[in-house]
Formats: structure tokens, sequence, C-alpha cells
């Protein structure tokens, strides 16, 4: 009997947290506005509610143990939330880059644009494509453009200790192209010239890429002349004259991608189609938008299984801890529920004044976990090689209200697990052995 | 240890609270376990015995980059150089392209380099007498249920052959099998002969180059001189090279991946320190519950000293058996993870340096978090304790 009672027990567990994982917040909110009414309307209610006040007004000579429940589901809180903030950032990052108006062309069969060749005689065909936008003198708005890696030392690394970036040769319509890029100091390449502009990520992360400065590319100095910020994965790159980066790579005429800009978001099916069609071409094409978000799916969801993996382990050493916290707290008190029972209360009061109880203070733990994720990784500045480029992707650490909700639901699920049991016990106490215990 | 039968019970005198804290401290040395795994993987990468004799040359400019493949000869003439071969990258993918899987096109003698990776003698003659012959990584083979004979189809997205195609087919002729862990990315990857590969790729495409030359020395000491006097074979040329030790080239990368040091020591920092709280707290309640008790074992003539020494005792003793609970846990789920994740994490499983860190971890939290209850015990006034004050 009393093993069929603790296997519905842990049914009803499984069944609830599965639920309340998938639940919106609308129907939490729901939710509680149904528990409260019950609380304040019905008898079984406010008898809940008084045992949880007389419940809470102990919690002051519990504060020791009390905050170990607090302090631990702040702790899972607070990397849960840090370790998606990360992969959250990283996706972001890179699926802000890029719009649905803008193409990229690569070569069929190419996974990213550095394994891409494109001839200069496609790049015409490219650019007289139907559903091209063009610019007040008529001109295509398309840019050819070749990607090459580049060796530089690491900001702040020893002698030796070189990092590769993500070089971008780039057509006049470029900045046309990505009208989120700015120069922000200095100015802008001059055609022909041996002139880099710099990203605000890759100046961060690599040694003298400030205006002024000389930098080895190839086997010939360039000349940093501005830095440009553009907010998102084109922050980490360096950019120069197509042609003049083709000669120092050797790479001719040929150019790894072209990127084009559509009269609309819909000219795509349009541009697509014709491409498809010119028996001189076999390529790809995809909206920038596109092509970066799929860059990014399989480092975020190896980062989110990553976060949510550590989560799971720190948060079972949560519940076994918040179980041994209000164990505790239910046996101290043991005589006075006890009391509360012979006197007349029954058991659902009982249960929930204990669930209840720890509840709020996971809640608690939930928001100080939370609060120390945002205060501490918020806009925290990372690096990793991301699949597809060439060089290094900077990124922030982005706590969203959404990554804080998830990880105040799971610290509320680590308070209803670890409340449940200690919370039957009291309840199930026989209430003379308790009465008569110490 | 003649008093160890009187910690033992005094830990499981409450068998409730000490079983739940000894499940969170082993969740916690489970976390500790497994997130070492990680880092030592990232650490080791490259550093092993066979390693150190192994300096990798390749463009100085960056890594896609390539050299000319007459330079291999120069390099073979430098003192203290025992062979060089040479490899490039070949870009494969298996039925979609997005489906990569790593190959190289290698010289004749680049898997020499590589005593560790054992390849049967039948499988090196035949992968020297197939022109299309590759050799496969042991996991490869299972993932793929691929077997010796068999022909695949690759594609390349870099390389067209001549005919403009992007697919190659391959013979697999033989199996790399791993024999030390420092390697184990061996057995994930495809390698193909460099000689047919810069025969067959369309004109303009590799002519004659190389990605990188993986050299041996005859002497691991002299490793940097002749990586120098490799490196001053191309000083001031268009194809300046940069040559590093294996270790020192497989760090590098790592740390361009990513900061692992940095993410682990802050996830394990914030565990430990809620463990401490934790297993603090369950002390604290374990010592003033028996308040009475200590005071009869003083009465009895054990010494304040004695009293302190058995507090820490239990506290240490719990967090030991959690502890190793937790990195047993550890070592037994890792070879699971590692399988189960397709390829993308090798863990090494809980090694020497992970156990023993992990104890000296055990061993300082337990005497941090007994340090107070044991001092309240050793303090303890007999005549207060016995009145219940």
């Amino acid at each position: 009997m009393k093993f069929l009672f603790n296997l519905l027990v842990l049914v009803i567990l499984v069944v609830t947290l599965f639920v309340w994982v998938q639940l919106p917040w609308i129907a939490v909110l729901v939710l509680v506005a149904l528990f409260a009414a019950w609380m304040g309307l019905t008898r079984r209610g406010r008898q809940a509610a008084s045992v949880t006040g007389v419940g809470v007004s102990t919690l002051k000579q519990r504060l020791g143990s009390s905050s170990v429940v607090v302090i631990g589901i702040a702790g899972v809180v607070g990397v849960l939330v840090a370790l998606l903030a990360m992969g959250e950032g990283y996706a972001e990052t890179l699926q802000k880059t890029g719009s649905a108006d803008t193409a990229i062309v690569l070569r069929g069969g190419s996974a990213a644009e550095v394994s891409s060749v494109l001839s200069n005689d496609s790049i015409v065909v490219i650019e007289q494509a139907p559903g091209v936008a063009r610019d007040k003198q008529n001109k295509p708005i398309v840019s050819g453009e070749i990607v090459v890696a580049a060796n530089l030392p690491v900001k702040g690394g020893g002698p030796d200790d070189d990092g590769s970036v993500q070089v971008r040769g780039v057509g006049e319509q470029a900045w046309a192209l990505r009208p989120n890029a700015k120069i922000v100091a200095g100015r802008s390449f001059r055609p022909g010239m041996r002139e880099l502009v710099v990203g605000q990520g890759a100046q961060r992360q690599f040694a003298g890429l400030q205006p002024g400065h000389e930098v080895k590319l190839g086997t010939q100095t360039w000349d940093v002349v501005g830095v440009f910020a553009s907010g998102d994965a084109y922050d980490s790159e360096i950019w120069g004259d197509a042609n003049v980066i083709a000669d120092t790579y050797r790479r001719g005429s040929s150019r790894t991608s072209v990127f084009a800009k559509l009269t609309d978001a819909k000219a795509l099916d349009t541009f697509k189609a014709s491409l498809a069609s010119d028996p001189r071409l076999q390529v790809d094409v995809d909206t920038t938008l596109n092509y970066f978000s799929k860059q990014s799916e399989g480092m975020s969801k190896v980062m989110r299984i990553m976060g949510i993996t550590v989560g799971s382990i720190m948060a079972i050493g949560a519940i076994f801890g918040a179980l041994n916290t209000m164990f505790a707290a239910v046996a101290t008190r043991a005589r006075e529920i006890a009391t509360l029972r012979a006197i007349g209360f029954r058991g659902v009061p009982v249960v929930v004044a204990v669930m209840l109880e720890t509840m709020m203070l996971a809640l608690l733990g939930g928001l100080l976990g939370g609060l120390l994720a945002w205060l501490i990784f918020n806009g925290w500045t990372a690096s990793t090689l991301a699949a597809g480029t060439t060089g290094q992707l900077a990124f922030t650490f982005k706590v969203t209200p959404g990554l804080l909700w998830e990880g105040l639901k799971w610290a509320l699920a680590i308070g209803f697990v670890g409340g449940l049991f200690p919370a039957l016990r009291a309840a199930r106490l026989p209430v003379t052995t308790a009465l008569r215990e110490l | 240890m003649k008093y160890f039968h009187l910690i033992w019970a005094a830990l499981f005198r409450r068998k409730t609270r000490t079983t739940l804290t000894l499940v969170s401290i082993a969740a916690a040395f489970l976390l500790f376990g497994m997130l070492d795994a990680v880092r030592t993987s990232f650490d080791q990468a490259g550093k092993s015995a066979n390693g150190a004799q192994r300096l990798q040359t390749g463009s100085k400019l960056s890594f896609i980059d390539t050299l000319p493949q007459g330079l291999g000869q120069k390099i073979a003439v430098v003192p203290g150089v025992k062979s060089v071969a040479y490899a490039n990258w070949f870009g494969g993918a298996y039925q979609d392209p997005h489906n990569q899987v790593f190959t190289f096109a290698v010289s004749d003698n680049y898997i020499d380099q590589y005593p560790e990776v054992a390849v049967s003698a039948d499988a090196r003659k035949a992968f020297l007498d197939t022109r299309i012959g590759i050799l496969v990584g042991e996991k490869l083979m299972e993932k793929y249920h691929w077997k010796i004979g068999d022909q695949i189809p690759l594609q390349s997205n870099i390389f067209p052959q001549q005919n403009g195609s992007k697919n190659w087919t391959f013979n697999i002729v033989g199996v790399l099998h791993p024999t030390d862990s420092s390697v184990a990315f061996y057995g994930q990857i495809i390698l193909m002969h460099w000689k047919y590969f810069d025969d067959a790729v369309m004109k303009g495409y590799n002519n004659g180059q190389v990605g990188w030359y993986v050299t041996r020395v005859n002497d691991v000491n002299q490793a940097d001189q002749v990586a120098k006097a490799i490196d001053a074979l191309s000083a001031n040329s268009d194809h300046e090279t940069r040559t590093q030790t294996e270790a020192a080239a497989t760090a590098s990368w790592m740390k361009q991946l990513a900061d692992i040091g940095l993410i682990v020591g802050s996830i394990m920092g914030a565990v430990f320190f809620t463990l401490l709280l934790l297993t603090g707290n369950t002390m604290m309640q374990a010592v003033r519950e028996r308040t009475s008790e200590l005071a009869v074992l003083k009465t009895l003539g054990f010494s304040d000293r004695g009293v302190l020494g058995m507090v820490l005792a239990e506290s240490v003793l719990m967090v030991l058996l959690g502890g190793v609970i937790g990195i047993g846990l550890a070592a037994v789920l890792i070879p699971g993870v590692s399988a189960n994740s397709g390829g993308m994490l090798n863990l090494p499983t809980v090694g020497a340096a992970s156990w023993s860190l992990g104890i000296a971890l055990m061993l300082v939290i337990g005497l941090v978090v007994g340090a107070i209850p044991a001092w309240r015990a050793m303090r303890l006034n007999i005549v207060d304790a016995l009145a219940g004050r």
C-alpha cells in the first residue's frame, strides 16, 4: 500500500514536471490566480494560508538552513542562465547578421563562403540577373567578395600567440548592402590601395588594429585607416578592397561569394530561379539572413545542451539540499503540525503550507541567481572559432527575459520536488507519535 | 583509526539526512569529474611523447594559405629531422554537403609519422597500391557501417575534379585504429593520396601545393632549434612558414575555440560554494543535535582535541564518501557520453590527475565545512551541555 502510494506520487511528480516545462507564462499566471482564489475563498484555502503564515514567521529562526535552499537554487539558476546566455548571445550575433532582402550567392555545394569560388564571368552574369536592386546611377547593388584568413597577434598574448581573423575583400557596394555597418573612427579604405578598415570586435581582440598602424597581411604591409561597427558578425572581420586582397592572396579575378541587394524580399524567388536556369552557372542562392542563421545552428545547439546538462546535475544536488532542509524544518515543527492536525486541520492545508514555503524560498533563489547572472554576465564578451568562417567570432552573452523566465521555472521546479516529500511526510505523520516526540 | 566505528555511527545517526547530503555531494563531484575531463581533453590534446617529436609547419599568413611541395625536400635535409610528410585539406562531406567528414590528402609516408595510429601491414600495402584508396578512422567505419572494400562517394566542398564534378569516389582499403587518446581524432578522419588528389583536381585549384608539413625530429630536446631552422628556409620568401610542436599548435587552436579553463573554473566555483554551504549546514545540525552526546564523551575522558578531531573526521569522511561516489559515477558515465555524442566529444575517462585533484578538494572542503562545528564541539562546556543550556 505504501509502495503504491509512493509510486503514485512519483508518477504525479514526473507528469507535473513535464507539463511545467511546456507551460507558457500565461498559463502560469492563470495557475497562480486560481491558487490565490482558492486560498482566499475556500475554508481549506484559508486554513492553508494561516498555516503558511505560521511557517513563514518561524523562518527567521531557521535562517541558516533556509538560506541553503535559496543559495543552492541561486547557484543552479545562475550557472544555467549564464551558460544559456552564452549560446543565446552567439546565436543572436549570427542571426542578426544579414537581412531578408539581400541574397548571398555561393558556388553550388559549398558549405561556407571560404570554400566557395566564383569566376569573374559568373559574377558578371549574377549582376545582371532580374530581382537585383539598382542604385541612382542604375548600377546593380552587388558586391563580389573574397573571404580569406590572416594570422594576427592576439591582444595581451605572448609573442607567438597568433589568432585567426576573417579578412573580407569587398566591392564598392558593400556599404550599401550592409546599412548596419558604419565607420566609427578614421575613414573607409580607398579602392586600389592597401588599406584596411577593421571591425570593432576584431579591434578588441587583436593587437595593433588602431587607425594609423600598419599590419602585415599576406606578404605585404597594409595601413589600418578606420574602424567600423555593425553590431553583428561582421564586427569580427577586417575589410579591404576586394581587388587588392585578391591580388595579395593570388586569387586573380575570382571571388568567394557574391552579395546582392534585391528589390524586395519577394524578389528572391525570381532571382534564384533565373540563376538556377542559367546554364553558365552552378550556384546556391540564399538570403544572407538565412545563411548566417544556419551557421549558428550547430554551435548554439551544443552550447544549449551543455548548459542544460550542467544545470540538471546541479539541480539534482540542489533538490537534495532542499529536501534535507525541509525535512529538518518539518521535523523541528513536528509537534506544532501534529497539534494543528489534532485540533482539526486536515492534511491538505499542511501539505500546501510546506510546499508553499519551499517554493517561496526557491523563487527567492531563482530571482537571486538570475540577478547575479544578469549582473555578471550580461554583455560579457567571448569569442570562438565559428563554423563556416575563417576567423574568431566575438559575441556577447545575452541574458534575455526569456532566459530569466526559464531560470525561474527551473527554480520553482526544484522547489516543488524539494518540498513535496517533506510536505507529505508532515501530513502523514501519525498525530499521536508526533505529539509524544521529544 | 580505532574510533572509526564511532565516527561512522555518528555519521549515519540520521540516515535520511546523511543520505540526502551524500547525494548532493555526489552530484557536485559528478559535475567536477565530467568538467575536469573536458578540461583535460582540451589541455592534453597533442601532448604526448610521440606528439612532442612532431613539428607542424604551416603558412605563416593564415591557415588557408598553402606551401610549395618542393619545400619538403629542403626540410628533409635540415639537421635533426628524421622524416617529413605532408598533407592537404580536402574538405570532404558524405551524402549531404553539410555532413562534414574530415578528409586529408596525404603523402605516402604520412601515417608513418603517427606510430600511435595503428594500421595493419595489409592495409598499408593496399593503400600504397590503390590510387583511389583511402584509410578510414574506426569510428567513422562504425558510424556509416562501412566495410573494407566498399566504394564510397565523397563530395568535396572546395575541390572539383577535372570534369568539374565535386563528387569523388574512393575505395576503402584499411582502417585507422588510434591507440592513444591524444590521437583519438584519427578515429574520425579519412586519409587519401595527395598524389591522386593533385592529379585529379581541376587545373588551377591546387598546382602542387600542400597545406602543411609534419616533421619528426630525432631528438625532442632539439625540436625548437629544428623548428627555427625550418622557418629559416623560407624566410623573406612569398611563402613564409610557421613551425610549432604539435602540442603548441593544438593548444593555440583550442585557445581560439574557447577559454575552457575560465568556463569550467567559474561553474565549479559556483558549485563548490553552494556545496560548502549545504554540507556546512548539515554538519552544524548534526553537531547541534548531538550536544549532549558530545558532552557525555567528554565526561568519559575524551580530550577537547579528540572531540575536535572526531567532528572534523566525520565531515571529511562525509565529503569523501559523497565525492568518491560522484567521481566514480563520472568515470562510469563519461565513456557513454563520448559514445553518444556522435564523435563531437572525445572525453578521456577520469585520470589519476583528476582523481587526486578531486580528493584534495574533498579533504579541503571537508575540513572547511567541519571547522566551525568542530570548534564548537571542542569548546563545549560539559555542565552546560548536559543541562541542555
